[in-house]
């Protein structure tokens, strides 16, 4: 009896993991191996591995989202540190998720206003004496969007670690004489690891098929996976191109994945 | 667990009941039922006061869905599932989707206002004989400059836009074909050319032209350009003119030496149900004042050489958007290219970005 209902609940859970996630996945391979014509064939793999424009395009997006990984995580660490020390912690956590939800495409509309010509930054770059400055579509604003959008992802996860440290571990590493330096390095950031790497996880996928930003904040100077992606998809509709691209960023995925999941303890390590 | 069911079915009943009232609402406004016409039209691109007119004259009520992309719509399409009596894709869509038989022949005993249209723009390669499209709008790829940082003498022409006057100065519409066009036609090349060689020298010549461009965007051009960010943008003719309504600084010039013509065109999807309420709707938009109102409202340059007569003036005998008859003799339509050819420009235009 229990079996079986056990199986009943299943049921919902299967479905939606067959239907949103294997089945689109399957698809998307499946895709992969067809040229335009709709014949099967893996030209479409030999065309990107050989092709100087993919592979350049590859090394860019892994560059950019790498970037903007390492800055969310710089700012983001800190951030959530701080926040945790907080009184009122859950309360300004909700503070920092809040931009999330607003719609990405309105926030960076609101940064092509601060960043135009005649925008805020602008205005302010004049009032200090340095003038007007071209900051929309360079690569450094396009980073620094990436970033800003990136960062509640990074900081919830830390946040939680941090939360789930138990602060007898803190205590004792003080009593026994560490300094705040040596307690942090030696204890809450090893401890609180495995939220920066959900969080790195959370950061670096999306970033690497950034397309919208790269075109209303970069002016399309920063050329990512997620620019061509769109344009087999919609311009030139060779969907089998497009699924490539796909897979490619797929497998990018489990290799992340991977490298920075969570390796079973060895040994006598404490968790 | 009982809490999470009865937030289940909580959220149920809210759904339901705003599916209701939706269908309720709609059955109100009269959107369902057999007086009604499908309309599957570009955002903002018809005048709701003729929509009013036509409800008020045949009784039909028009329903606008909007696209915001010819790839988009043709998906839709394709796909089936909708009830469009009427759609407006642009020339090479109109051709894209003859052949894959989405589309269904015009009836031309049933129209009564083709004699209103300027017979240059009827009878087109992506459409010989009109048998399936009826000319809605028209218009031309061009250049757009702000008269507080560029004279008009500067840019009248394609090969202008190299000069080293304009370093990062430019901004480009995102589109491979438009874009490698222009290139074309500053070598005196056709835009319909699918030689490998020729678009690669195309590709070239855009890497010259790179330090001039300041990005390369799509809509928001539109914004861009009113708020002085760029001097000088490479857009169409319809979006031109709601660059140069927002900001009287800016003007439009179409190259004389050459440039695209295209067209916005009306036709019925196979899955069309209403056919009376179609040709009445067809007939009342090719009726010059009604033409003529919506060329008004919209801005494009109607293709209907009645309605233009009613036209104001200015309108009427604006360079930018009627250009000389010299230059429209040098506009070329885009055939519509087998998908290889298409990926061939858009491979090099790729290129082209990584470039820049």
């Amino acid at each position: 009896m229990t079996r079986r209902k056990t199986w009943l609940y299943f049921i919902p859970y299967g479905l939606w993991l067959a239907l949103f996630v294997i089945a689109p996945v399957a698809l998307i391979i499946y895709q992969s191996f067809f040229d335009l014509g709709h014949h099967f064939t893996i030209s479409n793999y030999s065309t990107y591995f050989q092709s100087a424009t993919y592979l350049k395009m590859t090394l860019n997006s892994v560059w950019y989202a790498f970037l903007i990984t390492l800055f969310t995580g710089l700012i983001s660490y800190p951030t959530a540190y701080f926040l945790h020390q907080l009184k009122h912690r859950q309360f300004w956590l909700l503070l920092v998720i809040l931009p999330t939800w607003i719609n990405i495409l309105l926030k960076a509309y609101a940064f092509i206003g601060i960043f135009s010509q005649a925008g805020l930054a602008n205005q302010f770059l004049t009032f200090i004496g340095i003038g007007p400055q071209q900051i929309l579509f360079t690569n450094a604003s396009f980073i620094f969007v990436a970033t800003y959008i990136q960062i509640p992802f990074m900081i919830l996860p830390i946040f939680n670690a941090l939360d789930d440290l138990n602060p007898a571990f803190v205590n004792a590493s003080r009593d026994l004489g560490a300094s705040n330096w040596q307690t942090f390095r030696r204890v809450i950031f090893p401890l609180t690891l495995p939220g920066v790497k959900a969080g790195v996880q959370a950061v670096f996928i999306p970033s690497l098929s950034l397309f919208m930003l790269t075109r209303l904040i970069g002016g399309n100077k920063v050329i990512t996976l997620g620019t061509a992606i769109e344009e087999h998809f919609l311009t030139t509709m060779n969907w089998g191109m497009g699924s490539t691209i796909g897979v490619v960023l797929i497998i990018a995925m489990i290799i992340v994945m991977t490298l920075t999941g969570d390796q079973r303890p060895k040994g006598g390590t404490p968790r | 667990m009982k809490r999470l069911v009865s937030l289940i079915i909580g959220l149920l009943a809210i759904c339901g009941l705003l599916a209701y009232s939706s269908s309720q609402l709609e059955r109100s406004s009269g959107s369902t039922g057999d007086k009604v016409l499908n309309l599957y039209n570009w955002g903002d691109y018809i005048d709701p006061n003729l929509l009013t007119k036509f409800q008020k004259e045949t009784g039909y009520h028009v329903n606008v869905e909007t696209f915001d992309s010819n790839e988009a719509m043709y998906t839709k399409i394709n796909q089936g599932g909708t009830h469009y009596d009427l759609a407006v894709p642009s020339e090479y869509m109109v051709a894209k989707m003859k052949r894959a038989h989405l589309l269904q022949p015009l009836d031309k005993s049933r129209l009564t206002g083709w004699h209103n249209f300027d017979p240059q723009f009827l009878n087109q390669s992506f459409d010989r004989g009109n048998r399936y499209s009826m000319p809605y709008f028209w218009g031309t790829l061009g250049i757009i400059y702000n008269d507080k940082f560029v004279k008009a003498s500067q840019v009248q022409h394609w090969q202008d836009l190299w000069s080293p006057k304009f370093r990062d100065q430019i901004m480009l519409i995102d589109s491979a074909r438009d874009i490698m066009g222009m290139a074309l036609v500053t070598q005196h090349q056709s835009m319909n050319t699918t030689d490998p060689q020729k678009l690669l020298a195309a590709e070239k010549k855009l890497n010259r032209l790179a330090p001039n461009v300041k990005a390369i965007v799509a809509d928001e051009i539109k914004m861009y350009m009113a708020q002085d960010e760029a001097a000088i943008a490479v857009d169409w003719s319809g979006e031109a003119a709601e660059m140069l309504a927002n900001n009287h600084h800016l003007h439009y010039v179409v190259p004389s030496e050459g440039s695209n013509l295209w067209f916005d065109n009306l036709v019925i999807p196979k899955t069309a149900q209403h056919y009376n309420a179609i040709y009445a709707f067809l007939n009342f938009m090719s009726k010059p004042a009604n033409a003529a109102q919506n060329a008004a409202y919209i801005g494009y340059a109607t293709p209907n050489a009645k309605a233009k007569a009613l036209l104001p003036k200015s309108v009427r005998d604006d360079r930018q958007f009627y250009p000389t008859q010299a230059t429209i003799d040098h506009l070329q339509v885009y055939r519509d290219l087998s998908p290889a050819k298409v990926e061939l420009y858009n491979d090099r235009y790729l290129e082209f970005k990584m470039h820049h």
